[in-house]
């Protein structure tokens, strides 16, 4: 199916991209599309204005620097899931974008436009909260940086402004941590009906500190504080692990989402499932 | 609006509305049909081309954003020559039956052993996950690919 008529523009700076933004009430910025266009093909989206940010060059790199590694939001999954710094700084985040979709998806779809899109279905969101990144925005007012916790608001709603553009994705080194996404896919689409990453900072057989986020089966991904509180100090014995998935599974009460082939209740069930597999895969158990 | 995109080798100029998808200026501007529409959800796969190297559904990208760009379809892969050693695989190993879904397939196919010369069944099934077919049940697309990558020197 066709979408609606549009305008389209090439941006040639972000600066331009955010002027255009900003002046143009129904513009949307384009990525990788991988969002976009389905949902304008659905009319589910109708802008009136294309602004094409996929050009410009400085958003694709990804480097590290000191403790940090920082993704530039025009990232591919694919080009994250090889990254050999994002393998050792956020190995999470790396085999995540290695299960989005499909390859022909991973190959186009952008970190940034993920986040920003905020569908509760997506993989990357989840795991930049697990890993408590911050996000970079620059605006005509300038530039901010947004907490992970604070980025994702509702279902498809972030702390994004009219006229903002994600710039950068940035995560603390999590080398040291044990850390897992794993995730029930959609069988047609791939898409997660249920996503857990826990990552898990230890001490021998002792956990010192876990961050537990869930998406799929919330609105939008969240963590679960009763988990990782249950987690830390444990030694992530079954007992532990039980008690988590409980914790997990009430924590995610309120945030509830669910469809005909897999309702609420599922989801919630699955969830506990998924964080005690995400803490085996992080222990390699 | 004007774009200038390379197909199978040929430098093509044309104006295209900015709603048209990469697909329908390949099968109605071009008149290249070998690339299927199996889907309004960018899920089937039938549409894979690639683009600059790249696997792409394109019913899920833009002609306009494509300007500037090489593009490789199905018709790419045999002109007037011997068939490409998968087309040949999918032949033998009878990786088809009605054939709607063997285009994408195939060009997936291709891009999959770019990746990963030597894949085992599994990373085939898992590397193939963007391409559905109704027919086959998949066994001999497996076979297939498996086939071509030892053709191909895997
Ligand atoms: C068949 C299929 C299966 C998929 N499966 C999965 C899956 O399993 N898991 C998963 O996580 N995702 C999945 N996706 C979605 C995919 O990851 C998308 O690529 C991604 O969600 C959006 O990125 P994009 O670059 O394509 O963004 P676009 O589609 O270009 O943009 C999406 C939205 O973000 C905005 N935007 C884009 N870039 C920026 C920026 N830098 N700053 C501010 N706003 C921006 C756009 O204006 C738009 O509103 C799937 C998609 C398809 C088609
Ligand atoms: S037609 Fe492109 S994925 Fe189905
Ligand atoms: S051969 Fe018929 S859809 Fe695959």
């Amino acid at each position: 199916m066709y979408p609606t008529e549009i305008d389209y523009h090439r941006a040639s700076s972000i600066a331009e991209a955010i002027e255009l933004l900003s002046q143009n009430d129904d513009a949307k910025l384009l990525a990788g599309g991988h969002s976009l266009i389905p949902a304008m093909k659905l009319r589910l989206a109708q802008p009136g204005l294309l602004i094409d940010i996929s050009h410009l060059e400085e958003l694709k790199s990804i480097f590290v620097s000191g403790d940090k590694i920082s993704i530039g939001a025009l990232a591919t999954h694919a080009q994250i899931a090889a990254s050999a710094d994002v393998q050792s700084y956020a190995p999470a985040l790396a085999s995540a974008a290695g299960i989005v979709g499909d390859q022909q998806v991973r190959n186009w779809g952008t970190i940034g436009g993920n986040l920003a899109h905020a569908d509760p279905a997506s993989d990357p969101p989840t795991v930049v909260l697990a890993y408590d990144g911050v996000i970079h925005i620059q605006g005509q007012s300038g530039s901010r940086s947004v907490n992970a916790q604070d980025f994702f608001v509702d279902l498809f709603a972030t702390a994004l402004e009219p006229g903002e553009i994600i710039t950068r994705i940035e995560l603390s080194n999590s080398s040291s941590a044990k850390s897992a996404y794993v995730k029930l896919s959609h069988p047609a689409s791939r898409y997660a009906v249920v996503g857990v990453c826990a990552v898990l900072e230890m001490n021998g057989s002792t956990c010192t500190s876990a961050r537990v986020a869930v998406g799929g089966a919330t609105m939008k991904a969240v963590r679960s504080p009763g988990a990782e509180s249950v987690l830390t100090g444990s030694s992530l014995d079954d007992s532990a692990l039980n008690a988590a998935a409980a914790a997990v599974k009430s924590d995610i009460e309120e945030f509830l989402i669910g469809d005909m082939s897999y309702p609420e209740d599922y989801r919630q069930a699955m969830a506990g499932v998924y964080l005690k597999r995400a803490v085996h895969a992080a222990l390699g158990s | 609006m004007q774009v200038k995109i390379t197909v199978n080798g040929t430098l093509h100029e044309r104006d295209v509305t900015p709603r048209t998808l990469l697909v329908h200026f390949l099968r109605e501007d071009l008149a290249l049909t070998g690339t299927k529409i199996g889907c309004d959800t960018s899920q089937c796969g039938s549409c894979t081309v690639h683009l600059d190297g790249k696997a792409l559904k394109s019913c899920t990208m833009l002609a306009v954003q494509a300007d500037g760009s090489d593009v490789q379809t199905i018709e790419s892969l045999a002109q007037d020559g011997p068939l490409h050693p998968m087309q040949e695989s999918f032949w033998e190993k009878h990786g088809l039956q009605c054939g709607y879904c063997t285009p994408g397939m195939i060009m997936a196919s291709i891009a999959l052993l770019e990746n990963n010369p030597h894949p085992s069944d599994e990373e085939i099934r898992h590397g193939l996950e963007g391409n559905l077919c109704r027919c086959t049940g998949y066994q001999n697309i497996v076979a297939a690919v498996k086939n071509a990558s030892e053709k191909m020197g895997g």
